[in-house]
């Protein structure tokens, strides 16, 4: 579905993505996690089009689209959204999700009167657990209602991979296990989803297969069973080298 | 009479100006280019009229045709700058379009008359509308037909998802790209509307006054053009209405029997008037009690 293969992406001097491959099935659920730095957000914003990569490809269904641009990615079938939340917080709610809904419908469509694509996007709202505040500004909606509406806002671009940056962050437990069976339901209608997260309550309850990152450059791929067993995952995590603890 | 009819027609001309400032203000972009769009509409709508023999309509749509043509094709580069960067690169278009008409004559005999744009001396006999017999009246009447348009086709448009995408693109582009809004379409479509309306005011302008000249076009009306929507506030087109109103008869035209002190008083209201009412005269806020107002009289009714 999702291919990255060879991507590479240099700051300056700085490998922040320094050959990375990866493929994401259809309808899977795959994770991409590692330490601080290690280059999670830079591969999102390569694959999303907000930088163009140094080196590599990306392709969705077989095509490629390294070189479109991040509409363009839209339109091509991938979604996101932000590790710090973005939303449009001098529209409503229910406008936030109009400005997503980008389907081709030409001319009719961009200047559709709000109440005929209501109720399409009523049950994205309903899905998020937002519909009583549909016309409640964005900026004045709860840290988690935000949270929440960010994805809404992905779901509504329709897409048919969501890649979702650290969508757990500053959540207590309660709202990730909702996080978690939210993610499921939308596997369930179909979406693939790249889920970059840190908190491994989500990541491993979740995920069916598992990159990881360190250093610009993928070090493990697994299920999670066999990422949480591995001893390069451990010691990027931990800074522990095994052999000088059993030493000790 | 004639100085309130005279009066009119100032406050709907510098809507279309205030109005066509709007409508590039929502995708976040300040444009100082808006008085080089006017002129490009009032010496293309006068040029159509006195040379071409052109109705007036006729000419004030080319007029605002050519206008809008110009400023898309000002919003390609524009697009590459943003915030004061693009404030400076569209005051130098403002001047480079004013100095054009500095320079621009063409001369052409007409029943034994020399006429057409003059270079410095600006372009005089702008008359069609004395030669075709148009009352003051029928002037007034015909300036705010086009400003009620222009209005309503706003006003529309910022109800349709066509106005949450420009204002989602002003707010914020990263994540209105990341929606799929393609920020070029958005941005040098809203530029190119905002032509249109400048043109189509700076075409009634020109023969509202039947005599114009570069220095009518400078920053100063520029400046204008800009202050209004941001007077007025973005919730709505009526705010820049408003502002104009505010602005054109109550600071211009109330404040004129303070003679020298006038200048001095426009300013301090201005400041006065934005600290008081920071996000414009009419805000969101505003907008919902006239909202509810109207609700009410509605319910009332049945």
């Amino acid at each position: 579905m999702l291919e990255v293969s060879g991507l590479v992406k240099h700051f300056g001097g700085v490998k922040a993505v320094d050959g990375i491959d990866f493929t994401v099935q259809a309808g899977e659920i795959f994770g991409l996690i590692g330490p601080n730095g290690s280059g999670k957000s830079t591969t999102v914003n390569l694959v999303c089009g907000v930088f163009a990569p140094t080196a590599g490809t990306i392709r969705i269904e077989g095509r490629d689209i390294t070189r479109l641009q991040p509409h363009g990615r839209v339109a091509a079938g991938i979604a996101r959204t932000f590790q710090n939340i973005r939303l449009f917080g001098e529209l409503t709610v229910w406008e936030n999700l109009w400005v997503a809904d980008n389907r081709q419908g030409g001319i009719r469509r961009w200047l559709a009167s709000g109440q005929r694509i209501r109720s399409e996007m009523g049950e994205i709202l309903e899905f998020a657990g937002l519909a009583h505040r549909r016309d409640t500004l964005a900026g004045a909606l709860s840290f988690g209602e935000q949270r929440r509406l960010e994805l809404a806002r992905a779901v509504a671009a329709r897409p048919r991979v969501l890649l979702l940056d650290e969508p757990a962050a500053g959540m207590n437990l309660e709202e990730v296990e909702q996080l978690r069976q939210r993610i499921l339901e939308l596997r369930a209608r179909g979406l693939t989803v790249l889920l970059v997260e840190h908190v491994m309550e989500l990541v491993m309850g979740v995920t069916d297969r598992i990159a990881v990152l360190n250093f610009g450059r993928k070090i493990a791929e697994g299920t999670p069973s066999q990422i949480q067993n591995d001893p390069l995952v451990r010691e990027a995590y931990l800074g522990v080298n095994e052999e000088a603890d059993a030493a000790h | 009479m004639d100085f309130y009819a005279g009066l009119a027609q100032v406050i709907g001309i510098h809507t279309l100006l205030g109005l066509s400032a709007y409508c590039v203000l929502l995708t976040g972009q300040v444009s100082i280019a808006q008085a080089g769009f006017f002129a490009i509409g009032a010496y293309t709508a006068g040029v159509m009229t006195v040379i071409g023999d052109a109705h007036i309509l006729t000419a004030i749509v080319t007029g605002a045709a050519a206008a809008g043509v110009v400023a898309a094709l000002i919003g390609f580069p524009a697009l590459r700058v943003r915030g004061l960067m693009l404030v400076v690169a569209t005051v130098a278009f403002g001047e480079a379009v004013r100095l054009l008409f500095f320079n621009f004559t063409w001369r052409v005999e007409k029943d034994g008359v020399m006429v057409g744009p003059t270079g410095t001396e600006g372009f005089r006999q702008i008359r069609y509308f004395p030669e075709n017999g148009w009352s003051t009246l029928d002037v007034t009447l015909l300036i705010w037909a086009v400003t009620a348009l222009v209005l309503a086709a706003l006003w529309w448009m910022d109800r349709s998802r066509a106005g949450a995408v420009l204002r989602a693109t002003g707010a914020d582009e990263l994540a209105a790209q990341s929606v799929g809004v393609s920020i070029t379409a958005v941005k040098v479509s809203a530029m190119a509307i905002g032509g249109v309306i400048a043109g189509l005011g700076g075409g009634l302008y020109a023969h509202v006054t039947t005599h114009i000249e570069h220095a009518q076009f400078g920053v100063m009306l520029a400046t204008f053009a800009i202050a209004y929507p941001i007077l007025g506030g973005l919730s709505s087109v009526f705010g820049t209405v408003l502002a104009v109103i505010f602005v054109q008869g109550f600071l211009i035209e109330g404040l004129r029997f303070m003679g020298d002190w006038r200048n001095l008083l426009f300013g301090a209201l201005i400041v006065l008037a934005m600290n008081l009412r920071p996000s414009g005269l009419l805000d969101a806020q505003g907008l919902r009690v006239l909202g509810n107002l109207f609700k009410r009289k509605e319910r009332g009714h049945a």
